[in-house]
């Protein structure tokens, strides 16, 4: 176990002893410790460690993450795994806003809350809400899975297109061409598989899930909408 | 960007810690915004004492003999602390409005940076640590308390651009965003008897709150007419003589972290402000939801 003092050490050193790794390492366990809410922690790992964060962190943690585990032991600040590539994040407490935002892989789990704008124009990632989400979340979302087993806010999935969306709870609204769409076994599947990967199998069932997805009613120019413009 | 720091103190033991603790986490903001920073610190009010806290280009030459020359304009007694470009006046509650009339007569360079019987303000261009230092705001103490940083968008880096703004007695305003109809907005608040020292967007914001105070809202509501009735984006903690509050625009996407204990309620742009009150670890830390009012009134 590699164990790393923040506070001491400073935040550049961390992030170029974990940019060293490369490719497979025998430094495969990480610690971090007084985080104290700083940016960019462990944000551009590409090895196959596992790194646990012991408290809150600042802007965009495990941003950009391939292939790396992370898990913080806290709350995570504003950008939480932007751009995630491959690997895991997992986090325990909230998230802030834009959590998952871009992310074209992997696995984003957020055991308490996320607030706006979760999983904004995410590209193929898998983000997994224990609890509630944000205002705006989703939005131009363009694949990939969201899971929320709480309550999303307004403006679900705006301009959406085809990441599918999962909300077992209430949804304040739905953006624009977001609509409900009908539960196949296939979306079973899809969510047996997330809930247990983002270690919520216990919590929720899939068939208590509504799922939404685009009406694709905005991919193409409208005749009748011209004078709109 | 800007930082934002606020603290509102429940447990009296720490107000003489205040001014240290606000320091602490206005210094960790520098970042957000290093233009220009202010503070503003609820120390408390005197029996029948009301302050006014002033500020001038010129210390040397406008605050020479300013307490003598302003006793004899009110025949009433006068104390004055100069602390660098600023100084804080204390006469009889009675007396604060004819002392500053006699002010603008007497030193027309100067401005006024806060009136009431608690609230002090400190504000100039630099970074926080040098402003703090300044003014010695690590030394001061009192109930509650709100500092900002600033990174200038909306009008120039200057000491009266810096916030917090203070527009009515006792009351303060600082501002993460831009307001985008300020302009509309001044125009009718002049029309009910408003007065602007600046053309900032933030000083319309504390001007609109003040404005509902004077007409007998509570600050509650004050808060919510904010959302109604201000465009643009905006993070808001506000200070009365007895209260702090919290207002964020509905699409929020300024940050604010709250964090709650028996002790305080504290306030930071981002959750680095907040690590190192005490008992953080176990408090109750949350982001406020867009478009809900928050306050706490002793």
């Amino acid at each position: 176990m590699q164990s790393f003092d923040l506070g001491k050490e400073g935040l550049r050193a961390l992030n170029s002893s974990l940019h060293a790794l490369k490719g497979q390492t025998n430094m495969t366990a990480w610690e971090v410790i007084n985080p104290k809410g700083a940016h960019a922690i462990a944000a551009g790992v590409d090895a196959p460690v596992d790194i646990t964060v012991r408290g809150s962190t600042g802007y965009y943690c495990a941003g950009m993450n391939k292939q790396a585990t992370i898990r913080i032991k806290g709350s995570a600040g504003p950008g939480v795994a932007e751009n995630m590539m491959s690997g895991t994040v997992v986090i325990d407490g909230n998230a802030s806003q834009y959590a998952g935002a871009t992310g074209r892989g992997g696995l984003l789990v957020v055991k308490g809350n996320a607030s706006s704008r979760c999983g904004v124009s995410m590209k193929g990632i898998d983000i997994v809400v224990h609890g509630n989400i944000g205002h705006m979340s989703a939005f131009m979302a363009q694949s990939g899975n969201l899971v929320v087993l709480g309550d999303a806010g307004d403006a679900l999935g705006d301009s959406l297109y085809e990441a599918r969306l999962f909300v077992r709870g209430s949804v304040k609204s739905l953006g624009a061409d977001c609509i409900e769409k009908e539960m196949r076994p296939e979306h079973i599947a899809i969510l047996q598989d997330l809930l247990k990967r983002g270690e919520a199998d216990g919590k929720a069932k899939p068939e208590e899930f509504k799922r939404y997805g685009s009406a694709r009613k905005l991919y193409n120019f409208n005749i009748d909408n011209a004078s709109a413009y | 960007m800007c930082g934002i720091v606020g603290l509102f103190l429940k447990d009296p033991k720490l107000e003489p810690h205040l001014g240290a603790m606000l320091t602490d986490m206005l210094i960790t903001m520098t970042d957000r915004g290093p233009d220009s920073a202010g503070i503003a610190i609820y120390s408390g009010a005197k029996d029948g004492l009301g302050k006014l806290t002033i500020q001038s280009a010129n210390p040397t030459k406008d605050f020479k003999n300013l307490d003598g020359d302003l006793h004899d304009a009110i025949g009433q007694p006068v104390a004055m602390l100069v602390k660098s470009t600023h100084a804080v006046i204390e006469v009889p509650l009675a007396q604060i409005d004819a002392a500053r009339s006699a002010l603008s007569h007497l030193r027309p360079d100067v401005k006024v940076m806060s009136a009431g019987d608690s609230i002090e303000i400190f504000k100039e261009v630099g970074l926080p640590k040098d402003v703090a230092s300044r003014f010695e705001v690590a030394k001061m103490h009192g109930t509650h308390g709100i500092g900002h940083t600033r990174m200038a968008t909306e009008s120039a880096v200057t000491t009266m651009g810096a916030h917090p703004f203070s527009t009515g007695s006792d009351q303060c305003l600082v501002h993460n965003g831009s307001l985008s109809n300020h302009n509309g907005v001044r125009r009718e608040l002049r029309r009910l008897g408003m007065t602007f020292e600046t053309e900032n967007d933030t000083e319309v914001g504390a001007a609109f709150i003040s404005h509902k105070l004077q007409t007998g809202e509570t600050l509650g509501n004050a808060l919510e007419a904010t959302l109604t009735d201000l465009d643009g984006f905006f993070t808001f903690v506000v200070g009365t003589k007895n209260g702090f509050g919290v207002v964020r625009d509905p699409i929020a996407c300024k940050p604010a972290v709250m964090a709650e204990t028996d002790q305080y309620v504290a306030f930071g742009s981002e959750y680095r402000a907040l690590v190192n009150l005490p008992g953080i670890e176990d408090a109750r830390v949350w982001e406020p939801e867009p478009a809900t009012v928050y306050f706490w009134e002793r």
